[in-house]
């Protein structure tokens, strides 16, 4: 694939809104990654694939995730700083979400 | 719509009676029950034009959301000639398809299966039914064609964690320079557009279209809940989206930034340019199933508006086409891309490796017009015609869901 020139240096962490309490990872960062969070050099406790979520800063219990500066949903349980955010952590305020194995992310 | 002083030079297509222009000139066999679908697949496969496509309902049941359909399906302005194929004990009202089809100054014809004595001969008519439509449709001429008379759907399939930052707001981009021209744009999926309805509410021209658009995003998670699943695939999860309200934000931004026109239904066609919102979930207790089993039920539904092409983003990677309307696939993911390039007409997924997003927007725009100019999609040109329509029922849209008709 063609990379943009550019593509090493940009920051592999994607803040969408300034009230957002996640970030999007611009590709796929492996575990113990050093990468800039908030301007803070940070270890990625564990990988994190292209598209994923991972937190902001600590995140309590029922704590509202915002995503593009809009509620996604809640916390289920309280996670640190860089933490995967996903649906082992993460339910939805509507509908809860399903996988292939039949369980579902509501509590 | 008309606009013959802002033509785009590239774009052309087929003036029909109803003042309308097509993009293409299809002839469209159209079985009208599942008993005559392999009768009409053999014929299409067998006439080996590209331009004859097969489209149809399998149920015996009469409904009218279904013959609603089809009737505007095969009075889209890119289908010139229609072939009915019936068994012929099944409850479609092929007469009234047919007169409907007549009127519009199409060719059409049928065929009942039953009458005209089993596969082999009804396939041999149909053959020299499709030849003959084809030679008359190859003597009809273009004409110029504006923007401002241009259908333009969008729907997204197998979302992931990239859609709503790179393949979804660049079609919104799209959008909002297709509107600037005073095209018709059309977004859907109410299911999956359940956490954005008081935003959508907000950009409605009106207050009162403000709220029927919510009100019709309740109607959609009412219905999804009773359904007992939301509009979220385990493919969206895999690809990084945790919740239906977070893939409901990137699936919003394709809409993106104009005011919303109007709310209409499966067949209502927008009445002058502009962004509108289709409403997909049927009214009243669900019936008869999920609202949209996949996302050719709803590419269908909006070409039952009149849309002439659909640019359709992806994140995990479809590769469908349709029948009748040439499909763009907006690629947002970047590994994706690289996977299924073949697929793929814009490689949206380069806006995570520094691309500009205006840039992803302006190729899809200037795609577009290459699109309605003739240029065949990746997905046209490897054959896609995927179609699939199912039972339905749906009340007319209400006086304030389109303020300025």
């Amino acid at each position: 694939m063609t990379e943009l020139p550019n593509h090493g240096k940009l920051p592999p962490l994607l803040l969408l809104h300034p009230d957002d309490n996640i970030l999007v990872a611009r590709r796929d960062i492996a575990a113990g990654e050093r990468v800039d969070l908030d301007g803070e050099p940070f270890t990625i406790p564990g990988a994190v694939e292209l598209g994923h979520k991972l937190a902001r800063h600590a995140l309590p219990a029922d704590a509202r995730v915002l995503k593009y500066g809009a509620p996604i949903g809640s916390m289920k349980i309280a996670v640190g700083r860089g933490e995967h955010v996903h649906v082992h952590n993460l339910r939805s305020d509507y509908i809860p979400s399903t996988t292939r194995e039949g369980g579902s992310d509501a509590h | 719509m008309t606009g013959t002083n802002t033509a785009s030079l590239s774009m052309k297509g087929f003036p029909r009676k109803d003042g309308r222009k097509g993009i293409r000139n299809v002839v469209a066999v159209a079985y009208l029950v599942e008993c005559a679908h392999h009768v009409s697949r053999l014929i299409v496969q067998k006439s080996g034009a590209d331009d004859v496509h097969l489209i149809g309902f399998p149920g015996c049941y009469p409904n009218k959301y279904s013959l609603e359909m089809m009737q505007r399906l095969c009075t889209h302005p890119n289908v010139g000639a229609v072939l009915l194929v019936s068994l012929g004990c099944e409850g479609f009202n092929r007469e009234q398809l047919r007169r409907h089809i007549h009127a519009s100054g199409r060719p059409v014809d049928l065929l009942v299966i039953q009458q005209s004595g089993g596969t082999t001969r009804t396939l041999n008519a149909g053959l020299d039914i499709v030849k003959k439509m084809r030679a008359e449709l190859a003597k009809q001429q273009t004409v110029p064609m504006a923007l401002d008379e241009l259908v333009v759907g969008t729907v997204c399939g197998g979302s992931d964690g990239t859609s709503g930052i790179t393949a979804n707001p660049a079609v919104g981009r799209c959008f909002d320079w297709l509107i600037e021209k005073n095209a018709a744009c059309i977004f859907e999926e109410t299911g999956e557009l359940i956490g954005c309805e008081r935003i959508m509410a907000s950009r409605a021209i009106t207050p009162e279209l403000g709220r029927e658009i919510e009100a019709c995003v309740d109607k959609a998670a009412n219905y999804y809940r009773i359904m007992g699943y939301g509009s979220f695939a385990p493919g969206n999860a895999d690809g990084g989206l945790t919740t239906l309200e977070e893939k409901s934000m990137g699936a919003y931004s394709k809409s993106g930034s104009s005011p919303i026109s109007g709310l209409i239904k499966p067949g209502d066609v927008p009445p002058r340019g502009g962004l509108y919102l289709l409403d997909v979930v049927p009214d009243g207790e669900p019936r008869f199933g999920f609202p949209n089993i996949s996302d050719n039920a709803e590419i269908v539904e909006l070409i039952a508006c009149g849309s002439h092409l659909i640019l359709f983003t992806t994140g995990r990677g479809s590769v469908v086409g349709s029948a009748i309307s040439p499909v763009i696939k907006v690629c947002a993911n970047p590994d994706t891309y690289e996977r299924m390039a073949d697929d793929m007409d814009v490689n949206a997924g380069r806006i995570l490796q520094g691309g500009e997003l205006d840039d992803v927007g302006r190729e899809i725009f200037d795609l577009v017009q290459a699109v309605a100019g003739g240029a065949l999609t990746k997905s046209e040109a490897l054959g896609h015609q995927e179609f699939i329509l199912t039972y339905k029922q749906f009340e007319p849209i209400g006086p304030a869901c389109l303020p300025a008709a």
